[in-house]
């Protein structure tokens, strides 16, 4: 019978190169995938690893999808290093959006600049609001924020679903569910000609730098996490367990919600039941494998966008499914938790007869 | 050497030959040699680190040994895992112990036993074995709802289930009151007497010396004395222990100044099911006065603690008044009452007292602000400077300031916590259990350290289960039993045995009447 067995101290080494062996391992059980499914596996992993990499147009693509990843990925980090267990973001990422969109369909020919800045606010405020339902309801009933959050999502895709059938669907839309398209004024300045990405690339990386230093050079940042690692040491401390509670659902609502007017203001440029991407989803994956770490999580959401892209490619030039992309990522969590475990503990064989 | 040993009734109960176990930092054990006689009470004293427990967990196949042999009956036998420990006769009751906190105190024996009983044929068994000792447990409470002292009571329960012919006891006296420990003495002695060999880890030296009739002293890891402690002295084990006697405590006459803590009529009702009510607790303690809360575990000191530390927050709405230097606390958190110079040192170490996963600098800040700049700005050069300059004062044994709060052995953690509280000048300070588990040498240091506090002024009050670290430090001594707190007794009027007494509640009511009127 085989035991897993704690080690006495996991390798420094090992414990940062995890995420390069899980990822190794996810190429290594994609070329057996593509195998088995008859497609040339050098091809495929081209189409993974080098087509969003070749030209300038694909870095931004790349930078598009990374995007909302890393921004989602670092509030849900604060939450997850906080002991709040946030699954939700999917649902703060669609109100975002719907609030953003909202403002965004007030705006006329004629409108001002200021027009930007008031929905990226109302695309934060609203996923703040969202992810505040959670922290309401677990720190008056307590309500497992788990259930709760995830709960959401799927509530806040319906109040999207209605938004684009009903009250905001374009008169001159023949009769598709979606909003109008929006003005040009709302659109999120781009980084630079010939490219998607915007500005919302500078917000990001701004982001995972505000949230290092909140995270190692502050005392409200380590209070937040003394909640996590060890309440009763917070509770001892005088860290009040509510304000933690609160601070990190707020904070990855906001970044959610921003995510979401990103997205809708910035590639999409109207609302359509297509806006929930799974990001929400797959930004839990890329906190993890950064390590719940500003800069990995940089890296990481660079990797899960790379799956996401290399999956639309493989899909439209291979032939491959589209399900594909959610396999890889799956696939990559996976293995990540396993080299974590055994980083941390060693396998051991227990004859039956021993024991 | 022959196969007949087994039948050899000559032949050690316990023989160690060489054991050796290398961790990768240390060498825990340096071919040590042991030899436990049936019907011996042995003694095993040393030092925090001096590798006792790596040597007991050895015998009780928790660690395997990198060298040695072990014979048990006269045969060498390879001890794989507890299972195999216990089928053999050998029961260990942890320093540490190892309770699931969901499970109920009869589910959790029942885990370690084989499958043969039903649950309540288990805690029909536990409440027989309760009587017949005087550990009184209840077999359905949750173990999350025991003190430290009644989770030990469980342990030792358990180990005696198994009629063992050799029992491990790893300090089992901390949480008894000193009836309560002459009762286990007899227990004990009668367990030797039917036959039983008893190894027993204890600091204690008195004890030792009432109970065990050899001893093996263990320092860094090797044997440095083979004795019989009942023709030895204190001086004498300590010798063997550490190498030197721990220096003897300075206790200076002290005029008390102003009350700091006052506590008048305070109630509070349980927070959780199988808590302790606080009944009407009044206690004052003035500046350069280390006050005493002697008591048995499990009979409101942690309720007590948690609303003079401001954890339990429900002070206001509950009866009574808490008032620090004249102005209401009731109503403050932990860091309002620290801002007004009330620091605490939990008994829990390691998950309240510290944070196990982060750096000894890093758990500065629980309870301390100095390296803090603008707006909470963490200033880590000043905060690595300050764990360091702690780290040396207080002698912690530690990697340094980075190294985590849980690499280090509990009397040195015990020492960095109490150091940071101290050094943080407080007017009052509050320490439970400051040396629950920490050796002889760490534990002087600690009570004088206390003691040096209280000279400069600072007003200490001190809950214990050891009555002779609060008859050593202690100007004036309560009792806490079931929730109320017996009037305050100068220690020159108290003695162990009216402490005793008063530990099952029995105090003369007119004396406190007394006392209240005197307040």
């Amino acid at each position: 019978m085989l035991r897993l067995e704690p080690r006495p101290g996991a390798s420094r080494l090992w414990t940062y190169a995890s995420p390069l062996l899980a990822i190794a391992l996810t190429v290594g059980l994609g070329v057996l995938i593509f195998l088995a499914l008859d497609k040339d596996p050098v091809r495929a992993l081209q189409m993974f690893f080098w087509e969003p990499l070749k030209s300038k147009y694909a870095i931004g693509e790349l930078m598009v999808k990374a995007t909302p990843l890393l921004l989602i990925a670092l509030g849900l980090s604060l939450c997850f290093r906080s002991n709040v267990w946030n699954i939700g973001a999917e649902g703060q990422f669609v109100i975002g959006a719907v609030c953003a969109g909202g403002v965004a369909l007030l705006a006329a020919k004629d409108t001002g600049g200021w027009i930007v800045p008031a929905l990226l606010l109302a695309g934060v405020l609203g996923g703040m609001a969202w992810a505040g339902l959670t922290a309401l309801l677990r720190d008056r009933f307590n309500a497992n924020e788990i259930l709760v959050s995830l709960m959401l999502v799927y509530v806040a895709i319906m109040v999207l679903t209605y938004m684009v059938h009903g009250p905001w669907k374009d008169p001159a839309g023949f009769n598709f569910p979606q909003s109008k398209t929006f003005e040009s004024v709302t659109k999120i300045p781009r980084l630079m000609s010939g490219s998607r990405a915007n500005i919302g690339v500078m917000l990001a990386l701004a982001g995972a730098v505000v949230l290092w230093i909140y995270l190692f050079r502050t005392r409200a940042g380590f209070a937040q996490q003394v909640g996590g690692l060890a309440p009763a040491a917070a509770r001892y401390a005088g860290f009040s367990s509510r304000r933690a509670l609160w601070v990190a659902l707020l904070v990855s609502g906001g970044t959610a919600g921003l995510a979401g007017a990103l997205e809708v203001a910035g590639p999409i440029g109207q609302l359509t039941p297509y806006v929930p991407a799974g990001y929400g989803f797959a930004a839990i994956i890329v906190a993890f494998v950064g390590r719940l770490h500003p800069g990995g999580m940089v890296l990481s959401a660079i990797l899960m966008s790379m799956f996401y892209i290399g999956g639309e490619l493989a899909q439209s030039r291979m032939g491959l499914p589209r399900s594909i992309t959610g396999v890889f990522q799956g696939l990559l969590l996976f293995c990540l938790l396993a080299c974590d475990t055994l980083v941390a503990y060693r396998l051991r064989w227990m004859p039956k007869g021993g024991r | 050497m022959s196969a007949s040993a087994a039948t050899d009734p000559a032949a050690p109960r316990l023989a160690l030959r060489g054991i050796t176990k290398r961790y990768p930092a240390v060498l825990a054990n340096d071919r040590i040699d042991l030899q436990v006689l049936p019907g011996q009470a042995h003694a095993v004293l040393g030092e925090n680190g001096a590798g006792k427990s790596t040597l007991m967990k050895i015998v009780y196949g928790a660690v395997k040994p990198d060298e040695g042999q072990i014979r048990f009956n006269g045969q060498p036998v390879q001890i794989r895992n507890p299972q195999q420990a216990r089928a053999l006769g050998i029961s260990m009751v942890f320093q540490h112990f190892s309770l699931f906190d969901t499970l109920t105190v009869a589910e959790n024996v029942w885990l370690g036993l084989d499958k043969s009983l039903s649950l309540p044929e288990v805690a029909q068994r536990i409440r027989s074995k309760a009587s017949e000792y005087g550990l009184e447990i209840e077999p359905e409470r949750p173990v999350h709802t025991l003190s430290v002292g009644e989770m030990q009571r469980v342990e030792i329960i358990r180990a005696l289930l198994g009629e063992p012919q050799l029992l491990i006891l790893d300090e089992p006296t901390s949480v008894l009151t000193p009836q309560a420990v002459d009762k286990l003495f007899e227990v004990l002695r009668l367990l030797v007497s039917q036959g039983c060999s008893l190894l027993y880890i204890s600091h204690k030296l008195h004890e030792i010396r009432a109970l065990c009739t050899a001893c093996t002293v263990l320092r860094g890891g090797r044997v440095t004395g083979v004795c019989d402690p009942r023709e030895e002295s204190n001086a004498s084990l300590s010798r063997m222990m550490i190498g030197a006697e721990p220096p003897p405590l300075q206790v200076h006459q002290r005029q008390p100044t102003a009350p700091v803590l006052s506590v008048r009529g305070l109630s509070l009702p349980k927070a959780e099911p199988f808590g302790v009510d606080l009944d009407r607790v009044s206690l004052q303690v003035r500046g350069g006065e280390v006050v005493g809360i002697a008591g048995v575990s499990g009979n409101g000191q942690r309720e007590l603690m948690w609303a003079l530390s401001g954890e339990d927050a429900r002070a206001p709405e509950a009866g009574g008044q808490l008032l620090l230097h004249g102005q209401d606390i009731a109503g403050m958190g932990p860091g309002g009452r620290r801002r007004l110079g009330l620091h605490f040192v939990p008994e829990e170490r390691l998950g309240r007292g510290a944070v196990p996963s982060m750096s000894l600098a890093h758990n500065l800040l629980l309870t301390r602000s100095e390296s803090l700049g603008m707006a909470g700005w963490i200033r880590t050069g000043a905060l690595a400077e300050q764990a360091r300059g702690l780290i040396e004062r207080f002698r912690v044994k530690a990697g340094g300031p980075q190294a985590l709060a849980q690499s280090l052995s509990g009397g040195n953690l015990q020492k960095f916590i109490v150091g940071r509280e101290i050094e943080a000048r407080p007017k009052m300070l509050i320490v439970s259990q400051p040396t629950w588990g920490v050796d002889v040498g760490a534990a002087a240091q600690i009570r004088g350290e206390i003691l040096a506090l209280a000279d400069a002024g600072c007003a200490v009050l001190v809950v214990s289960e050891e009555l002779d670290e609060l008859f050593e430090i202690c100007d004036r001594l309560h009792v806490i039993a079931k929730g109320r707190l017996s009037p305050g007794i100068a220690r020159d009027q108290a003695s162990v045995e009216l402490i005793g007494e008063w530990m099952s509640g029995l105090w003369p009511e007119a004396a406190a009447e007394g006392h209240h009127a005197q307040a």
